[in-house]
């Protein structure tokens, strides 16, 4: 049993931060490695990037939206509460080192993941730009936190609420245009998102790694639930990823795979949803 | 001679079974098991050989005549205990070993007749002794004071745990999934082997003093140099085979198309049958195909049909002969309604707009000459190819090596396949006091060599132990 020892609503309650006690796993964890959590002895399990870790304290961050019954029922989930089961550190971490001007582009929750890496690339010595984006003000997570790691720092959003009215390729763009010693550009955010941050960068030549959070069941390797065509391979994301170099992922066949469930989870959710009324 | 010839009159008894027309559509056990009148009158049939041919065929050495005779008395608690000293899973094995192959093929009975049905035997005093409630422990020696890391609570990581707790070592499983079990909760099905019978047996290992601990991937949580540092005084890695094999073929990441491994990891260990009680989903196809002829595949098969499939073929690239599963297998998946394909190989897979497989493109094969296994190899037949509609695959024609584990052991020597390269009479490593046996030593084999490896190891292990230069830290 994993003790949650912290609760933080964020985005408008619509983002839910947990502080889990986990040891061992804090004490291991790197950036970009994710963790998988199965909430109760019915629950399924999900893989989840963690947003930090606390070798110290013994704590693990994660940072998730609700989007469907596993996650509505871990929100359901207060401080002082239990997880059944949490396994991790799991996936490769990130590779970080000293390259010059590093991009990280960050949208929706994928911010949370990018945070650590940010910070990572930062601490070696790079110039960090980070542009971090949401399709309304509200919506906006961890910016304080991503600002603070970034030697520039830009915001987005879809309707224009906040920031820069536009998405955050628009930022990129520009950025790609203005200057022309990016070395790496880090895109971690909902499918289409990295979808469209690989095809800006692909024009300019710079490498792009993505993080890629697909359906998985033991994530261990074992099942394959997770495995995306990379350079025209077979990759499984449990093991050989989570990160890719963009340019080779075919993220259309990845958006087709994480919707196979689609009508299982809102059957899912309506019935977790009928049972919480 | 005229006990004997008394003997052989008494035919082979059968297990009574569900109706394989019901049966396809539920997940209960398929064979309902002994009566204790049927187990006695089995048991009976034995000749109680002096040399006794069958357990020399036991991986485990199981002393077959001693417990076979103790059901023929009516002791079935007795007979139960007999086969625990050499079998910490005997309900298990009663069920999955592939006796035929084992010790129901030395037996004398079956030169003229068939032979004892040693595996329904075993299977009854298991349970006989399960269902009576009180499993008594034996007598455990005073502490070594060893402690010993069991990586993996697969069948060969739960017998070594069991052989090594009752000679007085501490002993700890480190589970990578929420369950123990390994292969007996994620791969085989709930109809072929109720999980609550693993339950009871690994419950049987902590009431001896077994410690498992769950979600622990050892290589990402711990290293095995960790586990050393930690005060464990050698280490066994049962970790199983793990990564899925694919073909590699065109639209084989289609949505609707499994390894065998998620499949089954889906409907038995996450009971996505149960869904939506259970939140796991799995896909229900209507026209299922399976690739693949083993055990797994046959496992597959029948969970498509109880899942609620209209048809479901078994596509086999070579003939029936050749089929690798057990002949009772492929003969319970064919009475549930399973069409096999032989001599047929996919090619490719054709899809709908949303990715999901509508179809699959095969071509007929017929054998050539034997190949390195000594099976004929299957050749292409010109101009064979047909599509075959499918709106489900399960690809099940093995696995490789998982380096989670391997990757993270500095100095541990592996064959060019990935497994970890031990000795088959001990389980040695390249490595001091790491010890491995299993599907990573010998690629996929079944439950009972797992088992043998994991009683090898434990002798070889003990012995290390007790040997006091090895474990001074």
């Amino acid at each position: 049993m994993f003790k949650i020892v912290e609760k933080r609503e964020m985005a408008g309650n619509t983002v839910c931060h947990l502080k889990i006690d986990a040891p061992l796993i804090a004490k291991k964890a790197q950036p970009g490695q994710f963790v998988v959590l199965r909430a109760n002895e019915t629950g399924e399990r999900i893989p989840l990037t963690m947003a930090g870790n606390d070798p110290a304290k013994g704590t693990i961050d994660i940072i998730f939206q609700v989007v469907g019954k596993s996650t509505a029922l871990l929100r359901t989930f207060n401080k002082g509460d239990a997880i059944l089961d949490v396994i991790g550190p799991l996936g490769k971490p990130t590779h970080v080192e000293k390259l010059g001007t590093v991009i990280c582009v960050g949208g929706g929750t994928g911010i949370a993941v990018l945070y650590p890496i940010t910070r990572a690339f930062k601490e070696i010595g790079n110039h960090v730009i980070s542009i971090v984006g949401a399709r309304t003000k509200d919506l906006l997570i961890m910016e304080a936190e991503m600002k603070g790691v970034s030697d520039e720092f830009f915001v987005t959003t879809d309707d224009g609420s906040y920031g820069r009215h536009g998405f955050v390729t628009d930022a990129l763009k520009d950025l790609l245009d203005a200057r022309k010693d990016v070395k790496l550009v880090i895109g971690i955010g909902p499918i289409p998102m990295m979808k469209f941050v690989c095809k800006t960068t692909e024009v300019y030549g710079i490498k792009t790694m993505v993080s890629l959070n697909t359906i998985m069941v033991d994530a261990t390797g074992m099942c394959g639930a997770c495995r995306a065509t990379v350079g025209g391979k077979t990759q499984f994301c449990c093991v050989d990823g989570p990160e890719f170099d963009g340019h080779q992922v075919n993220f259309d066949e990845l958006m087709k795979r994480q919707a196979a469930y689609l009508k299982e989870e809102r059957q899912s959710y309506e019935r977790f949803q009928k049972e919480q009324r | 001679m005229a006990e004997k010839e008394k003997k052989e009159k008494i035919p082979r008894q059968p297990m009574p079974e569900q109706d394989p027309k019901v049966r396809s559509r539920n997940f209960e056990e398929v064979p309902y098991g002994y009566t204790p009148e049927l187990a006695q009158k089995e048991a009976n049939r034995c000749l109680q050989c002096k040399k006794p041919k069958c357990t020399e065929g036991c991986p485990v050495g199981v002393k077959i005549p001693e417990f076979v005779n103790l059901i023929a008395g009516g002791d079935f608690i007795g007979a139960a205990k007999k086969l625990k000293e050499d079998n910490s899973l005997p309900a298990v094995c009663g069920r999955v070993c592939p006796q035929e192959s084992q010790c129901e093929s030395l037996c004398i009975l079956g030169k003229k007749d068939e032979p004892v049905a040693v595996g329904r035997l075993e299977r009854f005093a298991a349970d006989y002794e399960r269902k009576q409630g009180t499993v008594d422990l034996p007598q455990i020696p005073p502490s070594t004071g060893k402690k010993v890391a069991v990586v993996g609570s697969g069948p060969a990581g739960l017998t070594l745990a069991g052989d090594l707790v009752k000679q007085g070592h501490q002993v700890t499983i480190f589970e990578a999934l929420h369950k123990p079990g390994g292969v007996l909760v994620y791969g085989i099905p709930e109809f072929r082997l109720p999980k609550a019978i693993v339950d009871a047996e690994v419950d049987y290992l902590q009431r001896l003093g077994v410690e498992i601990k769950y979600n622990y991937v050892i290589g990402k949580i711990l290293t095995v140099d960790e586990l050393f540092a930690m005060g464990y005084h050698a280490v066994f890695l049962g970790v199983g085979a793990g990564l899925p094999v694919f073909m590699n073929i065109p639209g084989e990441n289609l949505c609707g198309i499994y390894s065998a491994n998620e499949y089954l990891t889906r409907s038995n260990l996450m009971k996505a049958y149960l869904f939506p009680q259970y939140d796991t989903p799995i896909a229900v196809g209507k026209h299922v195909a399976v690739i693949g002829g083993g055990n797994v595949a046959m496992d597959s098969a029948r969970t498509a049909l109880r899942l609620g499939a209209e048809t479901v073929h078994i596509v086999y690239r070579r003939s029936k002969t050749e089929l690798p599963a057990r002949a009772e297998e492929a003969h319970h998946a064919e009475q549930e309604g399973v069409q096999f394909k032989f001599l047929t190989n996919p090619l490719r897979y054709i899809g709908n707009n949303d990715g999901w497989v509508t179809g699959m493109e095969c071509m007929e094969m017929e054998l050539g000459e034997p190949d390195e296994s000594g099976r004929r190899r299957p050749v292409p037949k010109k101009d064979s190819n047909f599509i075959l509609d499918v709106d489900l695959v399960v690809v099940s024609i093995g696995t490789g090596a998982n380096p989670i584990i391997t990757g993270t052991v500095p100095n541990l020597e592996l064959n060019k396949w990935g497994y970890i390269v031990a000795d088959p009479e001990t389980g040695k490593t390249s490595r001091e006091g790491v010890y491995a046996g299993g599907d990573i030593v010998t690629g996929s084999a079944t439950v009972i060599l797992a088992m043998g490896a994991g009683r090898n190891s434990s002798k070889a292990m003990h012995e290390y132990l007790m040997n006091k230069s090895n474990t001074v830290a």
